[in-house]
């Protein structure tokens, strides 16, 4: 398991390789955040759609 | 991908966690525990929900654990750096900041209350919050560092997602439902019991006063041996008053008997590295019990709704 074999740190704060991984980091932490809010969008969406029922196609148009 | 290979011979740093970090500190197998106990308590209650609405309530219950995970492992990050077993956690390994589990609990617990609530009912939300407050104040705050009773009362944190499950589709709380609670109630203390006995040491140096640190190994073989006898007494009772059928009892009392066994043998066993041995099989053992018997009471329901007994 990954987390279970956290190695010694060996790549200094300073170097490019730590701005690389440090943004690499970064970009996946804010992919994810997006796609939990565009998930948090579609519960809602659906539990609205869910909630209102199938009469909420039956109105005049 | 070339970075994650990278990323792990990078320190720990303020906003440099990755995303398995926060995923870990919502304990997903602990997780997936109340996840299959809420949606067997779900699946269970009379009446029915509409599939999306009980998505959405098992999906709630399974945040609202993650949310109290990320609490407990933001109030419990000193004892966890000294522990074997939890020193490997995302802050005490030094991956991630401590508010940032605090902001995760919060945003989590918060947000799973109000959707369930808004989902299907307010006993439901009111449950699963009383639920995330009793594990992550009740017994992480407070039971955990001060009596060796904390996981017999702290237990009730676990067992109370079939209940909400239950609460969820029928908007009540009945004897059915309490009867899963008990369940999973009397099943918490030989299940945690076993682990310390094996884990003493762990939580020694943590200073949690675990039974076998404070009242020795033979005062709490004899708890695990007590507790074992009410849990498979109180796993009869469902077929005894009508809610489960005859398979039901047959996979409750086999397994049971299974259970009191390996209990008995803990119990019998004085030499020091067979007592490891025999709670970590009980330990084991109880794992796939308490999913046997959740698993023996939706079978026993499907079966009997198909008309095979």
């Amino acid at each position: 398991m990954v987390l279970m074999t956290e190695p010694t740190p060996i790549v200094p704060p300073t170097s490019p390789q730590y701005d690389e991984v440090f943004l690499a980091r970064r970009r996946r932490r804010s992919v994810a955040l997006g796609l939990v809010l565009g998930a948090v969008v579609l519960i809602f969406y659906v539990l609205t759609i869910v909630k209102l029922g199938p009469n909420v196609f039956d109105r005049v148009l | 991908m070339a970075y994650i290979d990278q990323s792990r011979d990078v320190p720990a740093l303020a906003g440099g966690a990755r995303v398995e970090d926060y995923l870990a500190l919502l304990k997903p197998r602990v997780m997936s525990l109340v996840v299959f106990t809420a949606l067997i308590g779900l699946l269970l209650a009379p009446g029915g929900i509409n599939p999306v609405i009980g998505f959405i309530a098992i999906l709630c219950i399974a945040l609202g654990a993650g949310g109290s995970g990320a609490l407990n492992m933001w109030y419990d990050s000193d004892i966890d750096a000294v522990m074997s077993r939890t020193v490997n956690r995302p802050i005490p390994a030094g991956r991630l900041d401590r508010d940032h589990a605090l902001a995760l609990g919060l945003i989590l617990s918060i947000f799973s209350v109000v959707l369930l609530g808004l989902a299907t009912n307010y006993l439901a939300a009111g449950l699963l919050a009383f639920t995330i407050f009793f594990y992550a104040v009740i017994y992480t705050m407070w039971l955990k560092r001060s009596t060796p009773q904390n996981i017999v009362i702290g237990g009730a944190a676990g067992a109370f997602p079939p209940m909400v499950g239950w609460a969820a589709v029928t908007g009540t709380v009945s004897i059915e439902s309490c009867l899963l609670f008990l369940i999973i109630f009397l099943w918490t203390p030989p299940h945690f019991w076993a682990l310390a006995l094996y884990k003493q040491s762990d939580y020694g140096a943590a200073k949690i006063p675990m039974l076998p640190n404070v009242a020795g190994e033979r005062a709490t073989k004899w708890q695990i041996l007590i507790y074992s006898v009410a849990l498979v007494a109180t796993t009869l009772v469902p077929g005894f008053v009508g809610f489960m059928g005859p398979l039901y009892m047959v996979a409750a009392a086999v397994t049971g008997l299974g259970f009191l066994w390996l209990a008995y043998r803990l119990f019998r066993t004085t030499e020091d590295k067979a007592m490891r041995k025999a709670g970590r099989t009980l330990f084991t053992y109880s794992l796939s019990y308490l999913f046997i018997i959740f698993l023996a009471l939706i079978t026993d329901r499907a079966g009997s709704m198909l008309g095979w007994f």
